[in-house]
C-alpha cells in the first residue's frame, strides 16, 4: 500500500472505532489521532494520560511498576523491598534486563527479590512490625548493601501502614538511607505516576544528602546520564561516547547506578536527560533547586546522535566543542559501511511502533537511517508533552495511538500491513502468528545495546535479521501453495 | 492553588508547568512585568488564567502557587 492521505488515515481510525458501543467509542476516538507534524500542540488532536476503558485489552502497567521496575529497581547496590505479597516482586524480577557490573547478592542485588511476603495476619494486624524486623535480617545477611528503599505494593496504602515512620527508625539505627516509596499499584492510571512517586523519593530522601559537604572533587566536565537504563547495556554504549569527548560522567541515573552517584549528581553541570518520561520531574527540581540546567537528547542512530551530541557541546567550551566534532568524525566514518550494508536491505520499509516512554519518538531518526519510514507510533503511558515532541518527528498524515487497545493495533496492522512491528512481548507473538516481523522495543530483543554508534551497528543487524528473515514465506503449509508469488502474500493472508 | 514551577525556555519564554495536572504552556500575558513589581492577572497560551499577588520578579527556575481564574 502506499502512503496513506490524511482521509484515508481518519477512515481507517472511524472504521476500527466502528465495533464499540457509542461511550466506549466517543472515549477512544480521542485517544486516535491522524499526525499534523505543524500543530505545536499535541492536546488539540490527542488525549494521552486517561484511565484506560474497562474491558479492552490495554498493556499499561502499575505505580509499583514504575518505581520499583523502572526508576528503582535498577539501583544496584541498594535492597529493594517489595513491601506486600509475594506476587508483585516475584513476577517482576529480573525481567527488565537493566545490566549492571558487581556480583550479585554480595555487593549488588539488581535481579534478586526481597519481598516482606503479607499474609492475612499482616493485612489484619499491619505489617509495621514485620518490616522492622525484615529490614535488619536484610542489613544481617547482606552487609554491603548501601540501603534499602521500600516499594510499596497496594495492601500498604489500603491498611495505612506508617511506612515512613519505620524508615526514618531504621535508617537511624543502619546509620543507611532506607527510602520509603509510596508508589501503591492502585494509584494513577499507568506507571507514570510510579515514575513521578519514585522521583519525588528521590528529592526528598536522597538528593540533599550531601549539600553540606563539598569534598568531592568537581572538574568543569562533569554531567550525570538521567533515565537511561541500561537495557542491554545501553547506558555503557552512550557514556563511553561522552567520555571520548573529554566529559566526565559523574552519574548514571538509574541503569548500573548506585546510590552513592545520585547523592553526588547535585554537583555535576549539566544533567543530560534521555527519557524525558520517567525522570523529567527531577531533573526540573534540580535545576530550580542547584542550578543545574538538564537538556534533552536522544543517541539512536547517527544523525540523531550527531545532533545531540552538539546540542550537549553547546553547554561547554571550546575543548568539549571540538571533543564531540572529533568524535562525530571518527564514528561516522564508522557507520558509513554499517549504512551501506543494511540499508540497501532495509529501504523503504515501513514500521509501526508501539512503546513506553521515550522510544517512539527516539528510534524515528534510527530507522529513517536506514531508510525506513515509521508510519504509525503510539504511547503506553505517555503525557501531552511526549506527543508535543512525537508529532514533529513523524510525518504528516501518519497514525497516532494512545494507550491503543490490543484490538484496535491488530486491526490498524491488517489494514496498514507494515514490514515491521515494534513493541513488547505482549504483542510479539500475535503479530508472528500473523506473519509480519517483530521486534521487541522494550528489552530489545534479548539483544543490545542500541544507544550509541555501537548500538546502532547492532540496531541494523537486528532490524535486517527479522525483517529478511527466510521463514516469513514460510507462513503457508507447502501444499496449500497453489501459484507462484504466494509467498509474498503470506502477510496480507493474516 | 496549583503549585506551579516557572522556567525560561530556549526562547526566553516563561513556561507555567503543573505536574499533576499536565500543564505546560507558555505565558502569553502578564499584568505587571517589571523586576519590582511583577505578576497579576497572566494568560497561557492555551487561553487559561491564572492570578498571583504582585510581588518581585522571581529567579527562575521556581515553584510558585498560583490561583486559578474562573472564567
Amino acid at each position: 500500500m502506499t502512503v496513506m492521505t490524511r482521509e484515508q488515515t481518519e477512515a481507517l481510525i472511524q472504521e476500527v472505532l466502528e465495533v464499540y458501543p457509542e461511550q466506549a467509542k466517543k472515549d477512544r476516538s480521542k485517544h486516535l489521532a491522524v499526525n499534523d507534524p505543524s500543530l505545536e500542540k499535541s492536546n488539540k488532536c490527542i488525549t494521552s494520560n486517561k484511565k484506560s476503558l474497562p474491558g479492552v485489552m490495554t498493556i499499561r502497567g502499575c505505580a509499583y511498576a514504575g518505581s520499583k521496575g523502572v526508576v528503582w529497581g535498577p539501583i544496584k547496590d541498594m535492597i529493594h523491598i517489595s513491601h506486600g505479597p509475594v506476587g508483585c516482586g516475584q513476577y517482576s524480577r529480573a525481567g527488565r534486563r537493566n545490566y549492571y557490573v558487581g556480583t550479585t547478592g554480595i555487593n549488588t542485588y539488581g535481579t534478586m527479590n526481597f519481598t516482606s511476603d503479607f499474609q492475612e495476619k499482616d493485612i489484619v494486624f499491619g505489617g509495621d512490625k514485620k518490616l522492622d524486623k525484615l529490614i535488619s535480617e536484610i542489613d544481617l545477611l547482606f552487609p554491603l548493601n548501601k540501603g534499602i528503599t521500600i516499594q510499596s505494593e497496594c495492601p500498604i496504602g489500603l491498611i495505612g501502614d506508617d511506612i515512613e515512620a519505620i524508615a526514618k527508625k531504621k535508617g537511624k539505627e543502619l546509620s543507611k538511607p532506607v527510602v520509603p516509596v509510596r508508589c501503591e499499584g492502585f494509584r494513577g492510571v499507568s506507571q507514570s505516576l510510579g515514575h513521578h512517586i519514585a522521583n519525588d523519593a528521590v528529592r526528598d530522601w536522597v538528593l540533599g544528602a550531601r549539600d553540606e559537604d563539598n569534598s568531592f572533587q568537581t572538574t568543569p566536565y562533569d554531567v550525570a546520564v538521567i533515565g537511561d537504563y541500561n537495557i542491554g547495556g545501553d547506558a555503557w554504549a552512550s557514556r563511553t561516547l561522552l567520555e571520548e569527548m573529554g566529559l566526565r560522567v559523574v552519574a548514571q541515573w538509574s541503569g548500573d547506578g548506585t546510590i552513592a552517584e545520585m547523592e553526588l549528581t547535585p554537583k555535576v553541570k549539566l544533567n543530560l536527560l534521555h527519557c524525558y518520561r520517567s525522570m523529567n520531574y527531577i531533573s526540573r527540581h534540580m535545576e530550580e533547586k542547584y542550578g543545574i540546567p538538564w537538556v534533552e537528547y536522544n543517541f539512536f542512530g547517527p544523525t540523531k546522535i550527531a545532533e545531540s551530541l552538539r546540542k550537549i557541546a553547546s553547554y561547554f567550551d571550546d575543548s568539549i566543542k571540538a571533543g564531540a566534532e572529533r568524535v562525530i568524525a571518527k564514528y561516522t566514518a564508522e557507520m558509513e559501511p554499517v549504512i551501506a550494508k543494511y540499508r540497501p536491505r532495509l529501504e523503504g520499509k515501513r514500521v509501526m511502533l508501539y512503546v513506553g516512554g521515550l522510544r517512539p519518538r527516539h528510534t524515528i531518526g534510527a530507522y529513517e537511517d536506514l531508510g525506513m519510514e515509521v508510519i504509525g507510533a503510539g504511547y503506553e503511558f505517555g503525557h501531552n508533552d511526549d506527543y508535543d515532541r512525537t508529532m514533529k518527528e513523524m510525518g504528516d498524515a501518519t497514525l497516532l495511538y494512545d494507550d491503543v487497545t490490543g484490538y484496535e493495533f491488530e486491526e490498524f496492522v491488517k489494514k496498514m500491513k507494515p514490514d515491521l512491528i515494534g513493541s513488547g512481548i505482549k504483542e510479539k507473538y500475535i503479530f508472528q502468528k500473523m506473519g509480519i516481523p517483530f521486534r521487541q522495543m522494550h528489552s530489545w530483543d534479548y539483544s543490545g545495546p542500541y544507544h550509541g554508534y555501537d548500538g546502532f551497528a547492532i540496531f541494523a543487524r537486528d532490524m535486517d535479521m527479522t525483517l529478511n528473515n527466510p521463514c516469513w514465506n514460510k507462513m503457508n503449509a507447502p501444499w496449500k501453495k497453489s501459484e507462484a508469488g504466494e509467498q509474498k502474500a503470506a502477510v496480507s493472508a493474516a | 492553588m496549583p503549585s506551579v514551577m516557572l522556567r525560561k525556555n530556549e526562547d526566553g519564554q516563561i513556561t507555567f508547568y503543573v505536574a499533576k495536572k499536565d500543564l505546560e504552556e507558555t505565558i502569553v500575558s502578564l499584568e505587571f512585568d517589571t523586576p519590582t513589581k511583577w505578576g497579576g492577572d497572566i494568560e497561557l497560551s492555551d487561553g487559561s488564567k491564572y492570578y498571583i499577588e504582585p510581588c518581585e520578579e522571581p529567579k527562575y527556575p521556581v515553584t510558585v502557587r498560583f490561583k486559578r481564574e474562573r472564567v
